[in-house]
């Protein structure tokens, strides 16, 4: 395969680009849970998220809430979905959100009829969706038409040697042949900061994105501590990273010399082509959520001493550096990069390897992290719910 | 080949072993950015992913890697010595001011 060959996938009504193609069962709140998961489990071919939150939010926190439900049913990898909440109001929210894509959506609440009814009526619903999503089919379209993301985890040395480089490698042809890639994890840029900052090519873009680093050193600040024993965390620490700038610094290798476009709010989505930041946490589970609901379809995660997430939305490609995580983590690592910090082969050969991989992982072919189940969907909560 | 570590910068003070490194054996190492390369002799174990001192570094010198300032030393560190937690700090994060 070569670079700008086409990819099969799936094109939804509003433009955007699939590559898997799921019914999804979304509870809007913790109490829906029960009955969004008996949906799922009645009716084959469909995916269920429950999480813990959607409860006396309020605010800033609660606009995230509803902007990461809705931006994940209007992922372009989700083909319809059903929503299920406890009360009316906010399950309609979520409905009209997803429905501006002008894919399938329907909601269901349970105030006034109990979970087993609800149950019945969104199984009977569900049953239709899986008909009609089994019956599309995968389109040819060029690569360039998907939103890659791309977040480390357990990083080490080999990362910003290895790992880190070839996702940076890959990111900037990709951008450059005109694609759309996310890139985020706040605090982790600390000590880099400077670099990323360095890339915006809108003054007020760039602005933003220090807007958002700076809160962020606040928050860790305002608490009283700073991050020391928990970033590096204990992980980085055991594979030889010493300090958070070491970290960042490895870190921001995934963006090669890519230009960044813009700075976006958490599961905000991108308005464009090209390179973006996305404000996020830097825990993996979170910072893959978060870009899922922004729109991404297909996420390069490098690693050091091996990280195992998963997403159940959009696949994850593991790609690890480390020769020891590559021997005995073998069952999570989809790309093996340690040749490249033997300096047995260059960047630009291993890169050939992952574009390989991402055109197989887009055209259907599970991630070792979807075959292990690994479907972690996590919440980024912003304080408190009154 | 047969590097036994990597520097990411002409300028760095560390080095990153890409194998086991064992004390007293001499390995060559490579500049990323150059190409050149250089030969220390080791001190003591080094895991790979770790680092080494390229040359000797004092007490309170700032520690740079990828060119870029990474940290500060908290002890004096031989050339070929581990260098890691117990003797760099963050320059942001590790309680010494800016």
């Amino acid at each position: 395969m070569k670079i700008g060959d086409k990819i099969l996938a799936y094109k939804r009504s509003d433009g955007s680009v699939g590559v898997r193609n799921y019914v999804l069962i979304l509870p809007l709140d913790d109490l829906s849970n029960s009955a969004a998961v008996a949906v799922s489990k009645i009716i084959n071919g469909t995916i269920v998220l429950p999480h813990p939150y959607g409860r006396l939010q309020f605010g800033k926190d609660l606009d995230l809430h509803f902007r990461t439900l809705i931006g994940t049913g209007s992922n372009a990898n989700i083909a319809a979905v059903i929503v299920i909440g406890i009360e009316p109001n906010w399950t309609q929210k979520v409905v009209e959100g997803i429905s501006k894509t002008g894919k399938p959506v329907e909601g269901f609440y349970i105030e006034k009829s109990g979970d087993l009814k609800t149950i019945e009526k969104a199984s009977r619903k569900a049953l239709e969706f899986v008909e009609y999503a089994t019956n599309l089919k995968r389109e040819e379209v060029p690569v360039t038409d998907i939103i890659i993301s791309t977040k480390c985890g357990e990083s080490d040395t080999t990362s910003g040697l290895g790992s880190n480089k070839l996702v940076g490698r890959f990111i900037e042809r990709f951008v450059e042949m005109g694609g759309t890639a996310l890139f985020g994890e706040t605090t982790e840029l600390t000590g880099g900061e400077h670099i990323v900052a360095s890339r915006f090519v809108d003054e007020k873009q760039r602005k933003k994105f220090m807007d958002m680093f700076n809160e962020y050193q606040e928050l860790v600040e305002k608490e009283g501590v700073n991050l020391l024993g928990s970033q590096p965390t204990q992980g980085n620490i055991a594979g030889g990273l010493s300090t958070i700038e070491e970290k960042a610094l490895g870190n921001i290798q995934k963006i090669g010399n890519a230009k960044v476009k813009s700075a976006l709010d958490f599961a905000e989505k991108p308005s464009g082509k090209g390179l973006h930041f996305m404000n996020t946490s830097s825990a993996a589970a979170e910072a893959v959520t978060l870009f899922a609901a922004g729109g991404a379809v297909l996420h390069l995660f490098p690693t050091g001493q091996g990280n195992i997430v998963g997403n159940p939305v959009i696949p994850v490609i593991k790609i690890s550096a480390n020769p020891k995580t590559v021997a005995s983590m073998s069952e999570h690592i989809d790309v093996d990069a340690s040749p490249i910090i033997r300096v047995e082969k260059t960047l630009d050969e291993v890169a050939e390897v992952l574009w390989e991989k991402v055109y197989k992982v887009a055209n259907g072919q599970m991630t070792r992290a979807e075959i292990l189940r690994h479907e972690e969907f996590v919440l980024t909560k912003l304080y408190r719910s009154a | 080949m047969g590097y036994k570590f990597l520097v990411h910068h002409e300028n760095d003070l560390v080095g990153v072993a890409v194998e086991d490194l064992k004390p007293s054996e001499k390995a060559k190492g490579k500049f990323l950015d150059t190409n050149k390369e250089i030969e220390v002799k080791i001190l003591e174990d080094v895991p790979l992913g770790h680092k080494i001192a390229l040359k000797d570094i004092r007490s309170g010198e700032t520690i740079f890697e990828y060119g870029e300032k990474t940290g500060v030393a908290t002890k004096d560190i031989k050339q070929g010595e581990h260098v890691h937690v117990h003797n760099i700090k963050s320059l942001r994060w590790g309680g010494i001011s800016k």
